[in-house]
């Protein structure tokens, strides 16, 4: 019996990762298809979630709808499969979506043993602390002997120990079960900080019943780089994720957005050109017209009109760039360049 | 009557005229007021025994205790109007805040609706139109045809409800895709398919559990036992993430179309045990008087057994079903944004970033779920009403 059933797993494992692996043929099949399919988040202030309409909107989306918009010159067509923590991976590997931009934390793990690719880091995220403003705290370093709310059993629980301990710094650990426990706790004044990632820090505060008397300290304590996923052996579909945002970082970077995207394509600067295609063919060898990053920015904006719209201060969440401003004003955004 | 029939009378006036005789009974003088009014009948329920006034107290103290609060919460602080967070939040001039029914008005139609295409939404209306007159016409048991209504319910409305939700280009109507549906119109969709097909299936699987016929007798017991053995969640997990791995893109069902026939076979396999149960309940001599008649077997099935078994089992067939109705909350795990996770994902909206909004959200689900599943157990309960009128003669 045991032997059936291991012979029964390979087999499934074979078939699972033939389908894996089989076909660099993504480029083709969306086109095909005509629309994107695009994994996204079942609901994330600020990343994916529906409006009041039941569009979707948020930074993860919109790198989708960039992409979209690069392939066929319309950000519409794109169709979002929301999924779950648990099945986003499974789906990119079965060729169920395209595209996974869902807030997943690039791991070299995940990388190397799920037969998937990480693409751009579209979000650099991290361990934060979220305190009182009554505190007159500045900075995580002056928290010596406060007693932090976190959740029980996460990789947050153990950062924050490590923080701690390098910093030389006593720590008084609160911990629960669930987020929704430990944020009340906070809120309770069980402890003097709750910490979790930064984005959702900024998301909790807004649901404090006086959200203006928090607030979120500068420093990020762990690494949780944030990109997108496609599957093992199609480098020309990762090549054209990929560059969709690096795209969208340039043209940041030259001042290009949406509203003036059109007038930019009479700009004598070399970079302008190369990047909206009006000199060089670089969007052919990915597939794409030249004209692809033209068509992401004016339909999608550039990564910093993004950015202020969905999580920045644009929006209700108003995040900070920090670690995710341009290399050029000390964040680590950084796009190869376009030549 | 004369006096003479009275023994105890004195013999001293027997000549005397009669002065009186009562010819009609006198009113029954009313019960003392110990046993009737409103002051008896509470101390009849309410305060018989020191148990008995003790529960009673400790009741209303806790009626007490919830309701204000609640009333509070719901009415008198709760906010009706406002466009984003800002109307809910707690402010100098507002210390407090109840519910945030203005965050429900806002995202009214996205509950309702998901994210189908808002040109669009007249098709989800008219179906929800077409499922109650169907579903009024079935189950008001004076009404006209009924017959009809049940060619209507069972043909009609499923082929109308599919070319109405997909689409049909040429007739005009394009097609929405099934993962742009949502909210409340997935969990009408889930629970009527499940609905609609878990009690045929079901009772096919009952009879073919009680079968002489050893491949259908088998058949269903492993069905049966398997789906039972296997939580629902598990079987939609499984439709949904393993099958894409081993069957190839053009054999895969819509993602909406797989959680469907999962739950519509995992409510057919408890559909079963229950109808089971009603045929086991039946005494042996119903089948034997059927057979002496001269039955066969699907007559037998049809005009004596299945009635009598499928009514003493109405109870726990509205159980499932209830039951059901709520299970199909589980369809969110593969992704699938039904009423509540239409709720779920509105309230994580930093533009209703406000303290009460998922409290407002879980109580707006809690009363649509509470509407239907009680409105089902009443109708269950006159419909028994009425069957157990032959037993009660």
């Amino acid at each position: 019996m045991k032997k059936i059933i291991l012979a029964a797993a390979a087999l499934g494992a074979a078939v699972a990762i033939g389908a894996g692996a089989a076909s660099a043929q993504t480029l083709n099949n969306v086109k095909q298809k005509g629309f994107l399919q695009c994994g996204a988040n079942t609901g994330l202030a600020g990343f994916g979630q529906p409006d009041a309409q039941g569009n979707w909107t948020g930074l993860d989306v919109d790198y989708c709808r960039a992409i979209a918009a690069a392939i066929f010159n319309d950000p519409t067509k794109v169709k979002f499969v929301p999924l779950s923590a648990k099945d986003r991976f499974t789906a990119v590997q079965s060729g169920e979506v395209d595209v996974l931009v869902r807030n997943t934390t690039w791991t070299i793990s995940r990388d190397t043993s799920l037969g998937l690719n990480f693409g751009a880091i579209n979000y650099y995220d991290g361990q934060g602390f979220l305190v009182r403003k009554s505190l007159k705290i500045a900075s995580a370093l002056e928290l010596n002997g406060a007693s932090v709310c976190v959740q029980q059993g996460t990789t947050t629980e153990l950062n924050l120990a490590d923080y701690f301990r390098a910093n030389k710094l006593e720590l008084k650990s609160v911990t629960f079960a669930t987020s929704d426990e430990t944020i009340k706790a906070y809120e309770a004044g069980r402890c003097d900080v709750f910490t979790t990632d930064a984005s959702g820090l900024y998301a909790e505060r807004l649901r404090l019943a006086k959200a203006d008397e928090h607030m979120v300290l500068p420093e990020i304590i762990s690494k949780e780089p944030l990109g997108s996923t496609v599957r093992h052996g199609d480098d020309q579909w990762r090549d054209i994720v990929q560059w969709t945002h690096y795209a969208m970082l340039t043209a940041e970077e030259l001042g290009v957005t949406k509203a003036n995207v059109d007038t930019m394509l009479k700009s004598e600067n070399p970079d302008v050109k190369r990047l909206l295609g009006t000199e060089g063919k670089f969007g052919e060898p990915m597939g794409l017209t030249s004209d692809g990053a033209y068509r992401s920015i004016k339909h999608v904006g550039n990564y910093g009109e993004v950015f202020e719209r969905t999580v920045g201060n644009g929006s209700p969440l108003k995040i900070s760039r920090g670690q995710n401003a341009l290399w050029t004003k000390g964040g680590l955004q950084y796009a190869p360049p376009i030549r | 009557m004369t006096a003479t029939e009275f023994p105890g009378t004195p013999m001293s006036r027997r000549d005397e005229p009669v002065r009186f005789v009562r010819d009609t009974t006198v009113g029954a003088a009313p019960p003392p007021s110990s046993v009737v009014g409103p002051w008896a009948w509470m101390r009849e329920h309410l305060f018989t025994g020191p148990v008995n006034i003790a529960m009673t107290f400790i009741l209303l103290a806790l009626f007490l205790w919830v309701v204000p609060g609640l009333v509070r919460f719901l009415f008198i602080d709760a906010v009706w109007s406002g466009v984003d967070r800002e109307s809910c939040i707690i402010t100098e001039q507002r210390p407090v805040v109840g519910a945030c029914w203005a965050f429900i008005r806002d995202r009214a139609a996205y509950f309702t609706y998901g994210s189908y295409p808002l040109p669009e939404r007249w098709r989800v209306d008219v179906f929800f139109a077409l499922l109650a007159i169907g579903v009024v016409w079935l189950l008001k048991l004076d009404a006209p045809r009924r017959d009809l209504g049940a060619f209507y319910f069972f043909i009609v409305l499923p082929i109308a409800s599919y070319v109405l939700l997909v689409g049909l280009p040429i007739l005009g109507l394009p097609i929405v895709e099934t993962n742009l549906w949502g909210g409340i119109l997935v969990t009408i969709v889930c629970s009527a398919v499940g609905i609609v097909v878990s009690l045929p299936l079901g009772i096919l699987l009952a009879l073919g559990r009680r079968s002489s016929m050893p491949a259908a007798r088998l058949f269903s017991v492993v069905f049966i036992e398997f789906v039972r053995g296997v939580p629902l969640i598990t079987v939609l997990f499984m439709a949904s993430v393993m099958l894409p791995l081993f069957v190839p893109d053009y054999l895969q069902p819509d993602k909406l179309l797989r959680a469907l026939v999962g739950i519509a076979l995992f409510a057919a396999a408890y559909m079963a045990e229950v109808v089971r149960a009603g045929l086991q309940a039946l005494p042996k001599g119903q089948y034997e008087g059927a057979m002496s008649l001269g039955l066969n077997y699907g007559q037998m099935m049809r005009l004596i057994i299945l009635p009598q078994a499928l009514k003493v089992t109405i109870p726990n067939i509205v159980n499932t079903y209830i039951g059901l109705f709520k299970d199909t909350t589980l369809v969110v795990i593969v992704g699938i944004f039904d009423f509540l996770k239409t709720i779920e994902a509105a309230r994580i909206d930093p533009r209703w970033g406000a303290p009460t909004v998922s409290a407002t959200g879980y109580v707006y689900a809690a009363i649509f779920y509470f509407i239907c599943c009680y409105l089902m157990s009443r109708y269950a309960r006159s419909v028994e009403a009425r069957l157990a009128q032959a037993d009660k003669r």
